[in-house]
């Protein structure tokens, strides 16, 4: 699963970066690194995305391992909602007994 | 801290080698920038280099004060001639390949690391706060240093090569790290700062740890040993150095960018 440059040297594989700014917050996708290996990948991700704020955690994890939707996925996947107005709450009258809602 | 000229002149000579080893290491790390083999690297080695510059300029700062001749950090860095620059040889020496800057940066970081760890316990108070914000940053860099030994110590046939090659030319340039003198052992003797002869002691055992780790032979002590660089000695390479680093502080001087 290496991968290759445009010079045609070894930079390592892709890993995804995942920042927590506080305690408590969620990570969130930050960017993607380089690196050979999970420990380096942790150092670049610091250096890339990390160095201007003070973040309290982040995760690094291999790209290989995200499973993600493909654009022709996008119908199939998000569109059903529109059209089925009772997923919506605005689909439904709130009874008139029903105070502070 | 009311301190008398004597202990005044060995202090500013003590910060100038702590700001001198600093300014020449991160100037030479700054010239990966945009050369570095891939750019997450590139940005470590430049974080780096700004880490080391911002203790220097901090060391040089104090010790332009404490000497009292009213001298500033530029003055200090930009209008010495290399004669007057008391930083280590280690530190001097060029990039050559990226095995060998990392190998010199990992002598370079146990050093610094072991060193800044003792002098937060300074009696000076303001030497103690820089050591203090300087010990975090050198816990950084020697993670990062320590990781890319074990990785090409114990990496590819070639990148083993490259790096015991690294470390066998600046092993006799390490020894100058503890050549403590008596501008050290006075101000240890005043009370100043603590007592550094144990660095050497934990270098060591770092140092030979990791090499083990990585597979890398330990050098053998050649007959050259680096000396002198506290008193101004030093080798061809740090007035190249210094005639691009300085050329345009004097070619403008006082100019601001």
């Amino acid at each position: 699963m290496t991968e290759k440059n445009l010079h045609g040297e070894n930079e390592g594989d892709l890993w995804e970066v995942f920042v927590q700014s506080e305690t408590g917050a969620p990570h969130e996708h930050a960017g993607s690194v380089h690196a050979a290996d999970a420990e380096m990948a942790l150092q670049n991700a610091r250096d890339v995305y990390a160095r201007r704020g003070t973040p309290v955690s982040i995760w690094v994890v291999p790209s290989q391992y995200i499973t993600a939707t493909t654009p022709a996925d996008a119908q199939p996947f998000f569109d059903p909602a529109d059209d089925k107005v009772y997923r919506h709450p605005q689909f439904y009258k709130i009874p008139k007994a029903v105070k502070g809602f | 801290m009311s301190i008398d000229f004597h202990t005044q002149k060995l202090l500013a000579a003590f910060l100038l080698r702590l700001g001198d080893d600093r300014l020449v290491l991160g100037h030479r790390l700054s010239e990966w920038c945009g050369h570095a083999p891939v750019l997450e690297e590139d940005i470590a080695l430049t974080n780096i280099a700004l880490d080391e510059i911002g203790q220097a300029s901090a060391f040089l700062h104090l010790a332009g004060e404490v000497e009292g001749g009213g001298r500033s950090a530029d003055d200090l860095a930009y209008f010495r001639e290399a004669t007057q620059f008391t930083n280590v040889q280690l530190v001097e020496q060029p990039n050559r390949d990226f095995a060998s800057t990392m190998a010199r940066q990992f002598l370079f970081d146990a050093h610094s690391y072991f060193l800044l760890e003792i002098l937060q316990k300074s009696a000076h108070e303001r030497l103690a706060g820089i050591a203090a914000k300087g010990f975090k940053e050198a816990r950084y860099h020697l993670r990062h240093s320590k990781e890319w030994m074990l990785r090409l110590g114990d990496g590819t046939a070639e990148s083993h090569r490259r790096l015991q090659s690294a470390l066998d030319d600046l092993w006799p340039f390490t020894r100058e790290l503890f050549a403590f003198d008596e501008t050290e052992r006075a101000l240890t003797d005043l009370g100043i700062i603590p007592e550094l002869e144990n660095i050497e002691k934990k270098w060591n055992e770092l140092v030979l740890s990791v090499l083990a780790a990585a597979t890398l032979a330990v050098p053998a002590n050649s007959g050259h040993v680096a000396s002198g660089s506290r008193t101004g000695r030093h080798s061809e390479y740090l007035g190249h150095m210094l005639a691009e680093m300085q050329i345009l502080a004097r070619s403008f001087p006082g100019v601001k960018w």
